[in-house]
């Protein structure tokens, strides 16, 4: 039928080959017929040749290697999804003689365009892997050309190829960490759990423990119960001590990122998410926050029976650990008779690992109704649940033996049985309370046949014979008459009971033990002969008994240590949690090891990543009310950033990211600034351009020679105050408010404060108070744009790039919340009337020196014109609803840009910009700086438009972080203190100084 | 990861079995039989069994066992929840997830098994995807594909997996635009001897049917979503507006989905809409018990309870029940022992009533426990929670869309000790 040409009759015969397949019958010797068909035009067919093709390819290498160039002829295929499904065909296909063609096609798909075949190529790296593990090297590269990926289609499947074939190059992960955290929410769900596994081996590498210094104060006495763990602890508790008390632990912000990506996850509909979360929260987040994956774990209780055992069997590792986490869900972990054995056990397990002081009632009452359950297996689990609890709970011992007593009249042997056991182990920490319960005990021994239990009680009265002495030679009588017909266990126990009455009582039972003794001689069993021969050496006396007699007392009735009753899952989370070697308790092949915390933490910088990474996804979606709340708390927030460095609260997301925020700037600013001087240099060549201009700079020139050292030091100066003395930064701050509401009613005060900023000048210690208050009074001015444009393009520029330089060391947000309430005024505007009256005076003033750059437009892609802005935080008078975007355009080019102009925006609804003057010339190397104000309707919506110059347009567009969006507010001194005030409540970060 | 595929049927015979590496040899399912048969019950085989060279991981499902064969190590979570998800896709395709259904098409699930696993590691498991990979067989596709000879297999490549929402169709159209969704609350509690709640939490889901022309965006609101404990979404809800206003919003899939299943905290008081009276005794000596048993409402609002019923697992020494019911009829199993009591509609007028009495093995001492009393029931137009939906709109299509929701409470796993 194969050969026919019809189509359907093909597939007829397609399909009955792969009904054998499926059954497990041996297809192959239609091979040759089968491969003729792979070039098929019926697309069923050729899927159904392709099944057939990878089962049987391996095993007829020859025949096979006929279909290849079909494949080859897919790989170029204009359609990315044949392309796909040729490379998926082809890499399935285990014929170690393609290796080469498959490691090409590799090659060529993972620089594909379509994502998709990319991710192709990413499954196919295990199976040739799988293949020829000599290619390692190979794809190696290949993974590391993958990992830089940005589509969340390929991230999954080639972090699973990073597993398979070198999970150990951790160092391959840095570069795209961060990349990974923020794509793993949309990856689709399998990937999530193979990422999430591998960043939990990741971060262990690289973050610090975040319990050390919980550690030592609370596990102390935990600790105490795992003995080993402890001492290693010990070591390791001093070190740490050490440490600790030197700084106080700080998380990385990376790895709070981690964590913080992930939480949601939790809420995946995918159990393996839920778990690999609740794992990785488990093995990497502080203490404090471990809890949040209680209440996901339980939902998934509700699963399949399947998932519920894999749960269970986690949690109950988890409860030995951190038992406060699943109280409150004591409940969820109630037994119903409807539940499989193995998971009844389980959730036991949990249960008795929960008990503590005060559930043990609840708990115990629970337990009574299971003991009367119909699975006995189950019922002998509950009682040894019984009795752990009583050893681990002192306060409730008694009740548990006297209910365990009550079922030693159960009708039922093995619950009986079973109990026994317990009780022995339970009397063995008190038994001088309870003679009574051994005598019940040996009254049992007529009635129980389980062999455990029979010699449970006779080890019993033989240990504590002293305390039952009339019965004791008794019980040893009745074994006696029985001794031939017991088993091997039991018959051991009747020789060690002998054994110790003949040691204690040697009187009465003598010939009872000689009995035993004999009887024992001639058993079956050589263990039971031998203990014998021993016993009788050790005890009997006889001429030439050995020096060990005179001790057998010693070593028999030796105080034995009472058992420890402990949960089986006790030491098993050294495995990662979730694994398949967690669930055996065994090492399963090709485990990784979860690495122990690193002492001291690598160097976090390796996750730096070049490109720059602008806001971070989440500041997009937080609601409106939210972006106003922080538009006013802004400068709050950076004050308490400036003295706590990365803190790691988690409450406030916010906080982290202007953390992040601030720490990119600084080096942005530090960079700009070299460039910026670079530039500096070259401009000073073409100063002849106007006479009154060129006489002003040659001044400032000079003076800025002499000045310029003292000016630095003036700054670093500030930094060191402002980061310690946050009280000035405050007072300052309140100075300026008081400054500013009085100018607003005196505008004469203007020349006052400026003829006082040029006096002010040597001092660098008040500066900083007078600075606040000049920027005050700036609104009073409020000259209008064109007049700033008559005091010439030029004069700006040089200004914006004086202040720039000179205070881009400064990262002084003490300064930028004083911008925040400025009443209205231009930047550019106030440095310009600044530096006109005095030179040397905006070395004082730097309103936008920690202001974030961004880059509107590159200098290649603008064919050397460089375009930068930022948010001046400054408001933009001609209308309070605008922001003022700084823009600062540099030509790097040799040839001059003329009629720079903003053109044909395209804005979201509601969006209005205000453009700024055209640019009429910006000489070769030169920089202007320009201003323009946008509503963003208070969306982070971006705003398109294009700028112009006189030979090409670039399509630009800005779009703002939420902490740029801002509003000029008035205030008064008070109501400034009240908004404090509440401030100070919204935000716990916040300390008083 | 997963290297192989074994379907297991109840008698132990391995009927389907798919090889995504080399290989494995059956034998390797030996192993399982073996664990099987120390099992005493079927779903009391382990999930994980380790044998020398691989490890196998099973689920049962629909009395057929799926195991999975793996070498190295993997989240067991992760194999587990491929396979339902395995199971799902076969009863969403065939309707029933049996093994006649298997067998009958063995080149679909043979299609199916390859597209969603490439080299043991998850390809495709969104039932959108598939389905326009694979289309599923329904009686007129077959009869027309033996007439025309055309295929199940999609004409057209599938697009799905490569756009930004995996889980929708391009292309959806729909005469009628349709919405509906069934808010279902499951109540889990065991009751205790004397009728007083031992634990009592409510499990609730949100299912989904939607048929919608195009890419509809729809946002769900509800009216008191504070009660929603712990919730876990279909990929497509955008959980950061879930977090920010708690609103649902989506773009949904094509079809029937589940959109979310919650979890409402047992902080609340959880009501309890069905009491039960019970007397179960058995007398020392006697080869007779007494069985008693009278259900009647409370705390349902007004709304009638229905599909009543009760089945209990007897003691093993039980051999015949002779019972009268005052409503509806029961059957008594002789050899599972398993005594089931179809009532039907609760009259709160008339409250149903099971007496009579067992029939004991002569000279078996009395069973010393009481068995368990499990009840299943359900209530229309009412989440017992109090969830209600606020309201649904729709954004990015034109057209008005047809909207229906609907409320039922039922009973979860409600088993009352005697």
């Amino acid at each position: 039928m194969l050969d026919s040409n019809k189509d359907s009759l093909k597939l007829e015969a397609m399909k009955r080959i792969v009904a054998m397949i499926a059954r497990g019958k041996n297809a192959s010797d239609l091979f040759p017929a089968v491969v003729k068909n792979v070039a098929c035009k019926n697309i069923e067919v050729k899927k159904l040749v392709y099944v057939y093709l990878v089962r049987y390819a391996e095993e007829q290498q020859d025949l096979a290697l006929l279909s290849i160039s079909t494949f080859q002829r897919g790989l170029k295929d204009p359609n990315q999804l044949i392309r796909a499904s040729a490379l998926r065909v082809l890499s399935s296909i285990r014929v170690t003689i393609i290796v080469p063609i498959m490691m090409l096609a590799i090659k060529e798909a993972a620089s594909d365009m379509s994502p998709y075949v990319r991710k192709t190529a990413a499954h196919a790296i295990p199976k040739l892997y799988s293949l020829d593990p000599e290619q390692k090297d190979q794809l190696i590269e290949v993974i590391e050309k993958l990992l830089a990926d940005k589509t969340t289609l390929v991230a999954g499947s080639v972090v699973m190829a990073f597993e398979e074939v070198c999970p150990e190059r951790i160092d391959l992960i840095h570069k795209n960490y961060r990349k990974l955290c923020n794509l793993l929410i949309d990856v689709e769900e399998w990937g999530q759990v193979v990422i999430i596994n591998m960043l939990t081996r990741y971060a262990r590498t690289q973050f610090l423990n975040p319990n050390v210094n919980e550690s030592l104060l609370e596990e102390s006495g935990e600790k105490a119960f795992y003995g080993s763990d402890d001492e290693e602890g010990k070591e390791e508790k001093a070190e740490a001590a050490a440490l600790a008390k030197r700084k106080p632990y700080v998380m990385d912000p990376d790895h709070r990122l981690l964590l913080r990506n992930t939480k949601p996850l939790l809420q995946s509909r995918n159990a393996a998410v839920v778990m690999a979360v609740a794992q990785l929260y488990f093995h990497l987040a502080p203490k404090a926050e471990v809890g949040v994956i209680a209440k996901a774990l339980v939902r998934l209780m509700r699963s399949h029976s399947e998932v519920q055992y894999v749960v269970l069997q986690n949690v109950a590792t988890m409860t030995i650990k951190r038992r406060g986490m699943f109280e409150p869900y004591l409940k969820s972990f109630y037994i119903r008779s409807t539940d499989p054995t193995q998971i009844k056990i389980l959730k036991l397990e949990v249960l008795t690992n929960l008990a503590n002081e005060t559930n043990i009632s609840t708990i115990l009452r629970e337990f009574q109704t299971y003991i009367k359950s119909m699975d006995k297996d189950f019922v002998a689990a509950t009682i040894q649940a019984i009795g752990r609890c009583a050893t681990n709970i002192g306060e409730v011992r008694d009740t548990c033996l006297n209910g365990l007593v009550q079922l030693l009249s159960n009708r039922d042997e093995l619950v009986v049985a079973e109990s026994v056991v317990v009780i022995k182990k339970l009397l063995q920490m008190q038994p001088e309370q309870h003679s009574d319960i051994i005598k019940h005990m040996a009254k049992l021994t007529d009635n129980i046949q389980v062999p455990m239990a029979r010699a449970s009680i006779l080890w019993l009265i033989g240990e504590y014979c002293e305390h039952v002495p009339k019965i004791a030679p008794d019980v040893l009588r009745k074994m006696a008459k029985t001794f031939t017909n017991e088993e091997d266990i039991v018959k051991l126990q009747i020789i060690n009971l002998a054994a110790k009455l003949y040691l204690t009582n040697s009187k009465q039972t003598k010939l009872l033990t000689q009995y035993v003794l004999n009887l024992a001689k001639y058993d079956q069993n050589y263990d039971i002969r031998d203990r014998a021969r021993f016993i009788r050496q050790l005890i009997v006396p006889t001429d030439k008994s050995g020096a060990l007699s005179k001790y057998a007392k010693k070593l028999f009735l030796a105080l034995k240590p009472a058992p420890v009753l402990e949960s089986p899952f006790k030491d098993r989370d050294h495995f990662q949690l979730g694994s398949l070697s967690h669930l055996l308790n065994a090492k399963a092949g090709g485990y990784q090891e979860l690495p122990d915390w690193p002492e001291t933490a690598p160097d976090p910088s390796v996750r730096n990543v070049e490109v720059k990474d602008s806001v971070p996804e989440w500041t997009k979606c937080s609601s409106r009310e939210k972006r106003k709340e922080k538009k006013v708390e802004k400068p709050f927030y950076s004050d308490s950033e400036e003295e706590s460095g990365p803190t790691e609260s988690a409450d406030s997301e916010s906080d982290s990211a202007s953390g992040s925020g601030s720490g990119s700037e600084s080096e942005e600013s530090g960079s700009g600034s070299e460039s910026e001087e670079s530039r500096e240099e070259s401009e000073s060549e073409q100063e002849d351009k106007e006479d009154e201009e060129d006489k002003r700079k040659k001044k400032k020139k000079t003076d800025r020679g002499k000045v310029k050292a003292p000016a630095v030091e003036t700054t670093s100066g500030k930094i060191e105050e402002s980061s310690g003395a946050e009280e000035k930064n405050r007072a300052q701050k309140v100075k300026g408010r008081r400054s500013g509401s009085e100018s607003e009613s005196e505008e004469e005060e203007e020349s006052e404060s400026e003829s006082s900023r040029s006096e002010s000048e040597s001092e660098s210690e008040s500066e900083s108070d007078t600075d606040a208050k000049k920027k005050k009074k700036a609104p009073v001015t409020k000259p209008p744009p064109k007049q700033a444009k008559k005091e010439s393009k030029k004069e700006k520029k040089e200004m914006s790039l004086l202040d720039l330089d000179d205070f881009e060391p400064t990262p002084s947000p003490q300064v930028t919340p004083v911008n925040n309430f400025l009443s209205s005024s231009l930047v550019t505007d106030l440095e310009g009337l600044s530096l006109t009256d005095t030179v040397m005076a905006p070395t004082t003033i730097a309103p936008s020196g920690s202001v974030k750059t961004y880059e509107l437009l590159h200098r290649i892609t603008g064919e050397g014109l460089g375009v930068e802005y930022c948010f001046s935080r400054q408001p933009f008078s001609p209308d309070a609803h605008m922001v003022a975007v700084q823009i600062m355009f540099t030509n790097n080019t040799n040839a001059e840009t003329k009629n720079l102009h903003v053109e044909d925006p395209k804005l979201q609804s509601g969006m209005r910009i205000k453009e700024f003057p055209e640019i009429e010339l910006l000489p070769p190397g030169e920089m202007v700086t320009v201003v323009m104000g946008i509503d963003f309707c208070d969306s982070t919506q971006a705003a398109n438009f294009q700028l112009c110059t006189h030979i090409r347009k670039f399509f630009v567009s800005i779009q703002p972080p939420v902490g740029e969006l801002m509003m000029p507010v008035f205030m008064t001194e008070n109501e400034f203190k009240k908004e404090q005030g509440e401030k100070k409540k919204l935000n716990p970060s916040y300390s008083i100084v | 990861m997963i290297h192989s595929l074994f379907l297991v049927n109840s008698s132990g015979d391995i009927f389907l079995e798919k090889h995504w590496k080399s290989v494995v040899s059956r034998s390797v399912c030996d192993y399982f039989f073996e664990a099987q048969e120390r099992a005493s019950e079927p779903e009391n085989v382990p999930p994980v069994i380790p044998t020398p060279h691989h490890y196998l991981i099973s689920v049962l499902r629909h009395r057929i066992y799926f195991v999975a064969v793996i070498q190295s190590e993997v989240p067991p979570l992760f194999v587990i929840e491929f396979l339902h998800r395995v199971v799902d896709t076969f009863q969403d395709y065939f309707g029933l997830c049996t093994e006649a259904a298997i067998k009958d098409n063995v080149v679909v699930v043979y299609e199916l098994l390859e597209e969603m696993l490439d080299n043991g590691f998850p390809l495709a498991t969104e039932s959108n995807i598939l389905k326009e990979l694979i289309k599923p067989p329904t009686i007129l596709r077959t009869v027309v594909n033996t007439i025309t000879g055309s295929t199940n297999v999609g004409e057209q490549l599938p697009t799905g997996q490569l756009s930004v929402v995996p889980w929708r169709r391009t292309g959806v159209k729909y005469t009628n635009n349709e919405a509906y969704f069934d808010v279902v609350e499951e109540i889990d509690a065991i009751i205790d001897k004397s009728g007083s709640t031992i634990t009592a939490e409510i499990q609730g889901v949100i299912d989904a049917c939607v048929k919608l022309t195009g890419m509809p965006d729809l946002t769900l609101s509800f009216m008191n979503p504070r009660l929603l404990d712990d919730v876990s979404f279909h990929p497509c809800v955008r959980f950061k507006r879930w977090e920010a206003e708690r609103i649902l919003s989506f773009i949904p899939p094509d079809g029937n989905f589940r959109l979310l299943s919650y979890h409402v905290s047992s902080q609340n008081l959880v009501a309890i809409p069905v009491y039960v009276k019970h007397n179960i005794t058995f007398r020392e000596g006697s080869s007779q018990g007494r069985f008693e048993l009278t259900l009647g409402p409370k705390q349902t609002m007004g709304k009638a309870v229905e599909s009543v019923l009760v089945s209990s697992q007897l003691p093993r020494g039980v051999l015949n029940a002779n019972l009268n019911a005052s409503q509806g009829t029961y059957t008594f199993d002789p050899v599972t022992k398993l005594l089931t009591w179809d009532v039907g509609k609760i009259n709160p007028q008339k409250l149903p009533s099971l007496k009579g009495s067992m029939s004991l093995q002569a000279g078996a001492s009395k069973p010393d426990e009481n068995p368990t009393i499990i009840i299943q029931f359900k209530i229309q137009q009412m989440a017992i929670s109090g969830l209600k939906v606020n309201r649904l709109d729709m954004y990015g299509e034109k057209y008005k869309p047809f909207k229906g929701i609907k409320y039922m409470t039922k009973a979860g796993k409600f088993q009352v000790r005697t």
